[in-house]
């Protein structure tokens, strides 16, 4: 039944053509000076067939993009690179610069994760994408490489493309970026285009967008794709094939439908059962993958995964198992080579998960709810935190010595909301929507511009210093970057009790609560002597929210607290977000864009759009029946890791970017985007264009939009 | 674009002039000019004394802010910059100076900035490698060495040469042989022989700081991910290196150009004592020495207006270089 894949049996695999791309056992090691070389990709092999869509997934360091690169012939000359690379026939390992020139970029090409920092700054983006086609052609002039950068920026859907192929890659915003980035890639026909994490920097909306074009220019050019990701949901609803890798390795491959439905590796049964999903999100807990992965410097004898898998028996300890077909299988039928029909798995215990004696909840058990006495939730009780009309604006200036103003951006424009004890307010949006200017006016705890700041029913307009202060303990917040956040130069002891400092307690009273607060948070009070880089990512964020949890704030404000950290960190700590929330009685200002994330956590959402609410209500019912375009948009656009799902779900998508925040938008600001708009018959616009909408109660919701009763984008969209 | 250059350029215009006046005011309080007149035998009278000191506008008794005004009237009414302590006009002088030093900063800085970049950028592509490691020790030896040494050194090498070659291959001492005649190219070929060892002195010590900064810039970018993007659309390594890399590594390149022209300057004056060039690096030297407040000033303004050029100058190239700060 399980049948040790060899590599050199590429027949029988139910195709008859030779694979595109034939990556077998693939090895790459940077040494390192005075010390052990870290291997970063470990003997991994794959196929890619023509016009073929495969996902490769894992977590930051599993030598996902390592690999990619060295198929490509760019990492840094100093990295060893062992294994053969076969593309269409050639083998790349064996090729010299000049020679992989002729291929990169004419038969392979490449879109990058960061758009702004892979595009030259001093060229114009018409000129970097004629410079594509004129590397590869020499025959081609000047004028008609020009002309046909235009067409390719036409085609992945830039306004405006004669105008844009000669702006500069600053006047471009993030997703027009990338769109140019894909126009490159596309320019010479491709047979192969390596997309290295090319959404992971962008808004879900414009992600939504940006995939959209990348499978526009995969049916256009008929290319083989080949996309990494750590996202599950992205390859979730794109992908025919999937591989995960960890730690260097390929733990699984497979079609998406088996991987998503039938993992065989715990590693990859852990990363599905960990990402919250927003079709189920906030009825159950999520189930945490904890540990980090091993170093690649000094990796451990057996399995890699060993040290994480809750069902490691001692054969992992010793051997590291290798990749084989665990499916129960009629017994006898040989294996096919490591090519299409092999579901492959490596792990010790694949044959028992496959053959279901091991369930995934039985390797994974879901963490049951913390058992806390149920509190009372009063609605009459006075909010924690009450926000009216909350405004902020920034002039926009010109001139140095004699500054005029020229323009107003409208940060916060006219903000309300409010959070009861042990309630979490969900703050979502794209960003540039106001989320981030808005919890800083509340942390400021300054007179606003306009509108009033109530934290435990008092005004902070008209409070003192020494009451100020006083308040301050009652908010706290936890950054987005763990790693920024902490300084690195002192123990996290020192962090942690740093608050306490500033409110005067006593140095002895001090190290316990450091103690106290470590121990909260899951981490050993042992560890308060130790310094911020020694601890993991999650860890760090620990650190982080004990920090916050010092002074006893009575609302703690989350800006992106999981944002940062790899997928399998974060359902361990939106785990202990919501422990400490029902232990402590906390409320929470959650700001995030992950609306899966928003879902688990939030008991109230508020959609925030260019510096105003749209859609504000219990976080159930706006997931359920969104009402207003944006909300509905927002939902449609993030991926849900469920390819039956994500492949049959009804979407609402959003046209261009976030318009400037300088912008003055007569009547409603977000017609310039609006799906629902541009439905509307001719008098029904009318009211959009002149009448800003304001938040009216629909049921439990309160949505800014005059037609919300007549939307049926979700019920019309196909 | 212009205006924002035309307003730089006045920015630098006034902080030339602060700079100018300073340099008046300070050289004014520290130079004696009467002291050598105390020391004549017979010793001239007071009233002597008092019209000369008088005549240059340099009379200590008058109020120091006083005499800046005269002086600063005398530029904008008369364009002169009053007259030297051997009653020649200041602004003859530098005049007839000015080309000689001028010469030999321009070729000289010319040719370091561009060797100074080319091994930059040479030795960030081959980072630790031996030439690397050559050229940069070689650079901080040029640092750690003293102008006139750099000059002495180079002297000695060319004497070495010549003795070898058993003739004359390459004069050093003034600007050209005198009382030689022949045709424009002949003369044109002398100035040049007697200008290359203070072009080459003054090279070296542009390139050592031009290396330095453009290998620590252009490293910064060797990592950016527009050069891998460049590799993955199908150019080479040394073609991305040198069409996306170094293009993009110049531009704060242009920025240094004018904080070393500066520098440059004052190397200069040291080298042209060592090679006996009557530029302005002697004018300077001499007027000090002879307590020439006139010509201290005057210096003083050569310079600013020097350093005023180069940085309108590197704002320009900035500019052409950089699309993001246009507009």
């Amino acid at each position: 039944m399980t049948n040790l894949l060899t590599n050199e049996n590429p027949s029988g695999n139910g195709r008859t053509d030779p694979p595109l791309l034939e990556v077998r056992d693939l090895s790459v090691t940077f040494p390192q000076r005075g010390g052990p070389s870290v291997q970063a990709v470990r003997g991994i092999s794959y196929q890619v067939h023509k016009g073929e869509f495969l996902g490769i997934v894992g977590e930051s360091g599993s030598g996902k993009s390592v690999s990619s690169l060295a198929l490509m012939g760019l990492l840094p000359s100093s990295a060893t690179v062992t294994g053969s690379i076969l593309f269409g026939g050639r083998s790349l390992l064996e090729l010299n610069d000049r020679q992989l020139s002729g291929i990169r970029g004419q038969e392979i090409s490449m879109i990058f994760q960061d758009p702004l920092s892979a595009l030259t700054p001093v060229y114009t983006v018409g000129d970097q994408i004629a410079e594509a086609l004129l590397l590869h052609d020499a025959a081609l002039s000047k004028r008609a490489a020009a002309a046909r950068a235009v067409e390719l920026l036409k085609i992945v859907g830039i306004p405006a493309p004669e105008r844009r192929a000669r702006a500069f890659p600053h006047e471009f915003s993030g997703g027009m970026r990338q769109r140019a980035m894909i126009a490159m890639s596309i320019a010479n026909d491709p047979l192969l285009i390596i997309a290295d994490e090319p959404t992971t920097a962008l808004d879900v909306t414009i992600q939504a967008q940006i995939l959209e074009v990348l499978e526009k220019a995969k049916s256009l050019t008929g290319a083989a794709v080949v996309l990494i990701t750590h996202d599950l949901g992205v390859v979730a609803g794109h992908a025919d094939r999937i591989a995960v890798m960890y730690a260097g390795k390929l733990v699984e491959n497979g079609t998406t439908h088996e991987v998503f439905a039938d993992p065989h590796m715990p590693y990859t049964i852990g990363l599905l059962r960990s990402v919250p999903n927003m079709q189920t999100a906030g009825t159950q807990r999520l189930v945490p993958l904890e540990g980090r992965p091993p170093s690649l410097t000094v990796l451990p004898r057996g399995c890699p995964f060993a040290a994480r898998c809750p069902i490691a028996v001692s054969a992992c300890l010793d051997t590291e198992p290798v990749l084989l077909d665990h499916a129960p299988a009629a017994p006898g039928v040989p294996v096919a080579g490591l090519g299409e029909a092999a579901h492959v798995a490596a792990c010790h215990r694949s044959a028992e998960i496959a053959s279901g004696t091991l369930t995934r909840p039985d390797v994974f058990p879901r963490p049951e709810p913390l058992a806390v006495e149920h509190r009372e939730k009063n609605a009459d009780t006075e909010p924690v935190l009450k926000v009216t009309g909350l405004v902020r604006h920034f002039p926009l200036t010109k001139g140095g010595v004699f500054s005029r103003q020229i323009g107003t951006v409208r940060a916060v424009d006219g903000v309300s909301f409010s959070i009861q004890p042990g309630q979490t307010l969900g703050l979502v949006g794209e960003s540039g929507c106001g989320k981030s200017t808005t919890i800083l006016e509340i942390l400021e705890m300054r007179k606003p511009q306009a509108g009033q700041i109530l934290i435990d029913g008092q005004d902070v307009a008209t409070l003192g210093r020494a009451d100020l202060l006083r308040l301050r303990k009652d908010v706290q917040i936890v950054f987005q970057d763990p790693m920024a956040a902490l300084d690195p130069r002192l123990p996290i002891g020192d962090i942690i009790a740093e608050p306490l400092t500033v409110h005067g307690v006593k140095p002895a009273d001090r190290r316990a609560r450091v103690a106290e607060l470590l121990d909260l948070v899951g981490l050993d009070p042992a560890m308060a002597d130790r310094y911020p880089h020694e601890f993991s990512g999650g860890q760090r964020q620990r650190v982080g929210i004990a920090r916050a949890l010092a002074t006893n704030p009575r609302l703690v404000v989350l800006d992106e607290p999981v944002s940062a950290l790899d997928v399998s960190i974060q359902a361990g700590v939106i785990n202990l977000l919501e422990d400490l929330k029902e232990q402590l009685n906390l409320s929470y200002l959650f700001v995030a864009h992950d609306l899966a994330i928003v879902r688990q956590i939030a008991d109230t959402v508020a959609v925030m759009y260019l510096g105003r609410i749209v859609e504000y209500g219990p976080v159930a019912e706006v997931f359920a029946h969104p009402r207003h375009p944006y909300t509905q948009a927002l939902i449609s656009a993030a991926p849900i890791p469920d390819p039956e799902i994500e492949r049959n779900r009804k979407r609402v998508l959003l046209e261009g970017d976030l318009p400037s925040p300088t912008e003055q938008i007569d009547g409603c600001n977000f017609r310039s985007r609006c799906p629902l708009y541009t439905l509307l018959p001719p008098q029904k616009r009318s009211l959009c264009e002149s009448f800003d909408p304001l938040l009216a109660l629909h049921d439990t919701v309160q949505t800014a939009c005059h037609h919300s009763e007549q939307n049926t984008l979700l019920t019309a969209a196909v | 674009m212009v205006l924002y250059i035309f307003k730089r350029f006045i920015n630098y215009f006034f902080l030339s002039m602060i700079a100018t006046c300073l340099a008046y005011v300070v050289s004014s309080l520290a130079l004696d000019p009467a002291a050598k007149y105390y020391g004549r035998n017979p010793q001239p009278t007071q009233q002597t004394i008092d019209n000369i000191l008088n005549g240059l506008g340099v009379n200590p008794d008058v109020p120091v802010l006083q005499r800046l005004w005269e002086w600063l009237v005398n530029i904008v009414a008369h364009g002169s910059l009053g007259n030297g302590v051997n009653g020649v006009s200041i602004v003859d002088q530098i005049i007839s100076r000015a080309g000689v030093s001028l010469r030999l900063l321009l070729i000289g800085s010319l040719i370091g900035a561009i060797v100074g970049v080319t091994l930059g950028v040479w030795g960030a592509v081959r980072q630790y490698k031996l030439s690397d490691q050559v050229v940069t020790y070689g650079s901080y030896l040029i640092f750690a060495t003293p102008t006139f040494v750099i000059g002495v050194l180079l002297m000695i090498g060319a004497t070495v040469l010549n003795g070898a070659a058993g003739m004359q291959l390459i004069t050093f001492t003034g600007e050209y042989s005198a009382g030689l005649t022949g045709s424009w190219w002949d003369l044109a070929l002398d100035r040049g022989i007697h200008l290359l060892l203070p072009t080459i002195a003054l090279a070296l010590i542009g390139a050592a700081g031009y290396s330095r900064y453009q290998r620590s810039v252009m490293l910064d970018v060797l990592s950016a991910d527009f050069i891998r993007t460049a590799r993955a659309k199908g150019r080479s390594r040394n073609s991305a290196l040198v069409r996306h890399g170094v293009r993009v590594a110049l531009i704060p390149m242009s920025t240094f150009f004018a904080y070393s022209f500066g520098t440059l300057v004052s190397g200069s004056i040291m080298l042209e004592i060592v090679f006996s060039f009557h530029g302005m690096g002697e004018f300077a030297l001499n007027a000090i020495s002879q307590s020439d407040i006139n010509a201290v000033a005057g210096t003083t303004l050569f310079v600013a207006i020097l350093i005023l050029f180069s940085s309108t100058l590197s704002e320009v190239l900035y500019a052409a270089l950089d699309p993001r700060v246009r507009n």
